[in-house]
């Protein structure tokens, strides 16, 4: 391709100079995500400009202040009207104000929003030369086992960069599923990715672990970054535009066809690939089989406060973005994409929940969990259904408070090296710290969806899309999944309450206002959405139709 | 007044309640407060009795509706009761008899340390029993039932450190668990026949039904005499009620007499509507009836066990009082009368029993009796009237009920009249027999006393006047309630309204069948007395002839249990033990297993490795591009 048909491709495909039009950004709409990142930049100013002794509650105040902020706006943003009747598409055509994005933002907020009392939790650890210190490294740059860090530590270092990291990538999380073309999805991506890789890399014990594991979802992150890219080239070498409107219409034939990209325009095979490819870099986030590998290593290694919201925010703002994408997008394809989504649930449901059968270590078990999960929210996608798009909402919210809430528990076991997380090590906790160990049943038990619990309600709703769907065999083998499930989550309950615990076993840490309120918000909203799931299910179900 | 009908039943169950739940403070006092509610109900039952008499014949029925019990739906079930000439006659015998055993068992269980549960467990019986009689639908009925049915578990059981009573417990309540099932499947069948369970609703729709759903009626009315056959020990669910002789004698007495054993013949009379529009269920009764009569009279005459031998008894009378429920409207205020009369004899009877085990160190074996006459006058004297009212001594009370049955059996017509009748006339016969041996072998003849297992020798003396007194009021209703009854054909005339009455067409005179009611009397009292009277008894059972060794076994009903049921049961529950094993668990346990090995393969899967971690995604890509291709493709 010669450097003046790259310009003509260029110039032809946008317009050209004279007539581009002056940005019109609707700044009330997009206010939400507005205020995160101004949260976030003030954290870098802070980071910056104040001394150390005082950033740590200056940091705390900005990201819990400007993320109440903000979801403040979603919510009168969605008392407007916004969220069902005055939806539409804001910033140019970038992104989609319509009642999903709002759902899943107000969600991703209110995750992080707990999320900031897990990472400011400072009382768990025993106290580093008279400092009280968080579970990230005193100074992440320090090489671990060096002098420096040594130093760093004695000087009573803490990493109080996590806050801005914190609000960067809930920035891009709220963008994500509100992406209406592929440049801003992307774009989103990675600005919620990278954030997160220098996160997973902080922990303050087992530094090593937690380096390989930010170097590996890091490396492969970048891989599939990469598919994702390449696949949205492939969709504008189809369509000859990266707008989800506008691929939807060449799709259907309704577009007008632009003649400068006559040659490749229709193509079937560049949208057939594209479609796959983008899916993929999607399925890689939620951590959908075979892109699931890297979710146990990097949950393990990661700071568990980090685990907890990258397990919970993550998997909502990426399966946001799948949603939007299959079904703003893609409808027209979906005789093309649903066999191949059904077999990735499929393998995903039985995979995540037999691996987890023999795993050894909670934060692990942890892991495989959530990709069994991810497979049981994906058959509610394939459901394409009304019905579908609102259980997964449903799911999403309650899966991620459980998912916030079970991390939260997990900082609380510890030994002399930091939190114990082999299993074996919980036998009998229930014994030695019985609410505690009943705060946790009652979180494996809503993952397990037995009932009077947020995961029953969940699932029920979104096995009910799926067969109502037509996907009657993903519903059988997700129940079959859930029983297999069950079986290592009640495991776990048996080994905290029936087991003799252990002489040298670890000690429950108690911990500080913060970590004891995202516990409970994670119970409470577990138990409410499983005992009164009627309001939250017609919420979801309201807020569940997209803005073409 | 409808409200009493609720306190009659409420009385008993607040007894139950406080003397199960007091605790060891009433144990001083629990066998008064058992003893004043049982009377208090007895009161509140004489009061709507009264009441009740006050009334045109036609307008006695009192009905109240307490609540709705299970609204579901279609599906009602209510809290109500009806109390009719026909449930206040049981009231009357429930409460009158059953407070007379309770007065009783103060002075039988004086020396027992439970006694205070023993008063509890009785109220208890009689609040179930209550509820089952008062009760204005099929489905509270079934709960008074199976109330019926814990009671008396309870109560045979009493003495659960002895293992016999503790499997005679058993036992009894397995044998009416089979009865149960039927009720319950009757129950269920009315309700899906007729959509409801209300006597009114269901009873009067039976006739109608019997046309256009014959089968189904025929099946209710098969299986409310399942339920009564468990209830009542009528053969083939017999064989508990002998063993059920391991409980306290009140009782047996209880269970003879007033409560229990009724329920099957309250039953089949309540239910005559459907038993009048299913004329092969009707045939089925009337079988089960005379075949019980004679296996229980049979059984009777082969027992050594003083309690037992009035076991039999009890079979054969509740027999008489079945096929005569079974001859239809001919039949059925016959039974009842019957029922009311065996009430009294019966427990009179039972108790006279209980006080001569209470003098002979509670010894039951009669070959070890003989000549009591002289050291228990009372209970002789009472005993005695009991024994000729039982055998029908002309102008006491078994006399008038039991030849009316036998009249209305050959009323019957044709030849299903003369087998009924005929059958009626042997039990008669063999009831004097064995009834006659009774009393010969224990109050006459020689001593024949041993001392018991710890060398204690027997000194038969009178029972203490709360055992002597519920005696002899029993002894009077005995003598006079048959008479009474009788006389202008009052008990007739009062039941007529709710269970219709017939005379049949009888090919043989009334005056006719007395006579050979009173030869057969003659026959048996007779042989009784050349085998028992004029020679003197062995201590030690003779061999016998083999029926005489059969019906020792209850004629091998217990063998033909075990053998068919039991050893069946067994075999069956143990090759489904090892299918369980085998097969389910090892589908089971092969799961888990090939589970948990898939997992820890594909565990290794994950071996940390980057460069691995990105081939599979590699690969999974392409996969994933391959396959959306692919399903173009095809």
């Amino acid at each position: 391709m010669s450097a003046s048909s790259v310009h003509s491709l260029w110039t032809t495909a946008a317009p050209v100079a004279d007539k581009f039009p002056t940005p019109h950004i609707e700044y009330a709409q997009l206010s939400p995500v507005l205020i995160v990142f101004a949260a976030a930049a003030l954290g870098v100013l802070v980071e910056a400009f104040l001394p150390r002794r005082s950033r740590y509650t200056a940091q705390v105040g900005v990201a819990a202040v400007g993320l109440a902020a903000a979801f403040a706006a979603i919510v009168a943003l969605a008392d407007k009207g916004y969220g069902t009747t005055k939806a539409h598409i804001a910033a140019m055509g970038a992104v989609a104000v319509d009642g999903p994005a709002l759902f899943l933002q107000g969600t991703i907020l209110l995750v992080g929003f707990v999320a900031i009392f897990t990472f400011a939790e400072r009382r768990l650890d025993q106290r580093a030369h008279g400092n009280r210190v968080d579970s990230f490294a005193a100074q992440g740059s320090a090489v671990p086992g060096s002098d420096q860090e040594k130093a760093a530590v004695r000087a009573g270092f803490t990493s109080t960069e996590v806050f801005p990291l914190l609000m960067f990538a809930v920035g891009g999380m709220l963008v994500f599923p509100a992406a209406n073309d592929l440049l801003t999805l992307f774009v989103a991506l990675e600005v919620f990715s990278l954030p997160l890789y220098i996160l997973c890399a902080l922990a303050r014990r087992n530094r090593l672990m937690s380096q390989e594991a930010a170097v590996k979802y890091f490396l492969l992150g970048a891989f599939s970054s990469a598919f994702l890219l390449f696949g949205i080239a492939l969709l504008y070498g189809y369509a000859g535009t990266v707008s989800y409107s506008g691929i939807s219409a060449v799709i259907d034939g309704t577009a007008p066809m632009n003649p400068a990209l006559a040659s490749t325009t229709g193509n079937d095979a560049l949208l057939l690939i594209g479609l796959a490819m983008v899916t993929m870099g999607l399925l890689f986030k939620v951590g959908a089989v075979p892109f699931h590998m890297w979710t146990p290593d990097v949950y393990q290694g990661a700071p568990t406060p980090v685990t907890g919201f990258m397990a919970s925010a993550t998997k909502v703002a990426a399966f946001g973005a799948l949603l939007r994408l299959l079904y703003v997008v893609l409808p027209g394809m979906r005789w093309d994409w649903r066999p191949v989504m059904w077999g990735v649930a499929i393998i995903t449901m039985l995979a995540g929940a037999v691996i987890a059968v023999t795993q050894t270590d909670v934060k692990r078990l942890l892991a495989y969990s959530s990709i069994a999960h991810a497979g049981f929210i994906l058959a509610g996608v394939i459901a394409t259904t009304p019905d579908g798009i609102s259980s997964v909402l449903f799911y999403l919210a309650a899966y991620s408070f459980v998912t916030l809430g079970a991390f939260a528990v997990v900082t609380l076991v510890r030994d002399a090296g930091g939190e114990a997380t082999h299993l074996s090590r919980w036998a009998g906790l229930g014994r030695r710290s019985p609410l505690v160990a009943a705060v946790f049943a009652v979180f494996l038990l809503a993952f397990a969806g037995i009932p009077l619990t947020s995961g029953f309600a969940g699932k029920f709703a979104v096995f009910k899309a799926a067969a109502g769907g037509g996907a009657m065999p993903l519903v059988i083998v997700g129940v079959i999944s859930s029983a297999i499930a069950a079986f290592f989550y009640i495991r776990v309950i048996v080994l905290m309450f029936f087991s003799e615990p252990k002489a040298d076993g670890p000690t429950v840490a108690v911990p500080s206002v913060m970590t004891s309120t995202a516990i409970a918000v994670g119970v409470a909203v577990t138990l409410v959405l499983g005992l009164a799931p009627q309001y939250f299910l017609d919420l979801a179900d309201k807020a569940g139709v997209f803005v073409r | 007044m409808e409200t009493l009908i609720g306190l009659l039943v409420a009385a008993p169950l607040l007894g139950a309640g406080v003397l199960l739940t007091g605790g060891k403070r009433l144990d001083r006092v629990g066998h008064w407060i058992g003893t004043l509610l049982a009377l208090l109900s007895f009161v509140f039952g004489v009061v709507l009795f009264a009441d009740m008499l006050g009334k045109d014949a036609d307008a006695r029925t009192l009905t109240s509706h307490l609540f709705t019990w299970v609204p579901v739906g279609g599906f009602q079930a209510d809290v109500g009761f009806q109390l009719d000439q026909l449930s206040m006659t049981f009231v009357l015998l429930i409460t009158g008899v059953g407070t007379l055993i309770h007065i009783y068992s103060i002075g039988y269980m004086a020396h027992d340390e439970r006694r205070r549960r023993f008063f509890g467990y009785l109220n208890l019986f009689l609040a179930a029993m209550l509820l089952l009689v008062v009760a204005d639908n099929y489905f509270l009925l079934y709960a008074g039932w199976e109330g019926v049915g814990l009671a008396s578990y309870l109560l045979i059981g009493f003495w659960q450190h002895k293992p016999s009573a503790a499997t005679a417990a058993k036992k009894a309540f397995i044998v009416n668990r089979v009865g149960d099932i039927g009720l319950s499947v009757a129950i269920m069948l009315m309700f899906t026949t007729f959509g409801s369970f209300a006597f009114n609703q269901v009873l009067p729709q039976a006739q109608q039904a019997s046309t256009t759903q014959h089968a189904t009626i025929t099946g209710i009315g098969f299986m409310l005499l399942l339920a009564a056959c468990g209830k009542s020990a009528q053969v083939p669910l017999q064989s508990w009620l002998g063993d059920a002789m391991e409980g306290p004698t009140p009782v047996s007495a209880l269970i003879h007499a007033a409560t229990m054993v009724t329920a099957g013949v309250y039953l089949i009379t309540r239910s005559g509507a459907i038993f009048n529009a299913a004329p092969d269920a009707q045939t089925a009764v009337v079988t089960v009836g005379a075949v019980t009569l004679l296996f229980g009279a049979i059984v009777g005459c082969a027992k050594d066990d003083i309690k037992k031998a009035l076991a039999g008894s009890t079979m054969s009378q509740i027999g008489y009082m079945i096929m005569a429920a079974g001859l239809g409207p001919i039949g059925y205020v016959f039974a009842i009368m019957h029922l009311v009369t065996h009430g009294f004899f019966k427990a009179g009877l039972f108790l006279g029993a209980g006080s001569v085990m209470h003098g002979m160190n509670d010894e039951v074996d009669m070959r070890r009796y003989g000549g009591l006459r002289k050291y228990m006058p009372i209970t002789f004297v009472t005993f005695g009237l009991g024994y000729l009212a039982i055998i029908g001594f002309p102008g006491l009370s078994g006399f008038f009920s039991k030849d009316k049955i036998i009249e209305a059996a050959f009323a019957k017509g044709g030849t299903e009249g003369w087998i009924l009748g005929g059958a009626g006339l042997l039990g008669a016969a063999i009831t004097a027999f064995y009834m006659t041996r009774v009393m010969l072998m224990t109050f006459f003849g020689e001593k024949r006393w041993v001392p018991d297992a710890e060398g204690h020798e027997p000194h038969p003396h009178e029972s203490p006047s709360s055992m002597t007194i519920p005696m002899i009021i029993l002894a009077f209703g005995s003598v006079f309630a048959g008479a009474f009854f009788s006389l202008n054909s009052r008990f007739v005339h009062w039941l007529e309204p709710v269970t219709g009455h017939s005379e049949g067409d009888s090919p043989v005179s009334a005056g006719t069948v007395t006579a050979a009611t009173m030869a057969v009397l003659v026959v048996g009292v007779g042989i009784a007395w050349l085998m028992y009277g004029r020679r003197p008894v062995p201590s030690l059972a003779p061999r016998g002839s083999l029926l005489t060794r059969a019906a020792r076994r209850d004629l091998l009903q217990d063998d033909f249990n075990h053998v068919v049921l039991v050893r069946g049961g067994e075999h069956l529950t143990r090759s489904l033990v090892y299918l369980d094993h085998s097969l389910v668990d090892g589908v089971v346990n092969g799961t888990a297993a090939s589970v948990g090995g898939l997992s820890g393969r594909l565990r290794r899967l994950q071996n940390g490795y980057v460069r691995s971690y990105a081939v599979s995604m590699l690969g999974g890509t392409a996969v994933l591009v391959a396959a959306t291709l692919l399903m173009r493709a095809v």
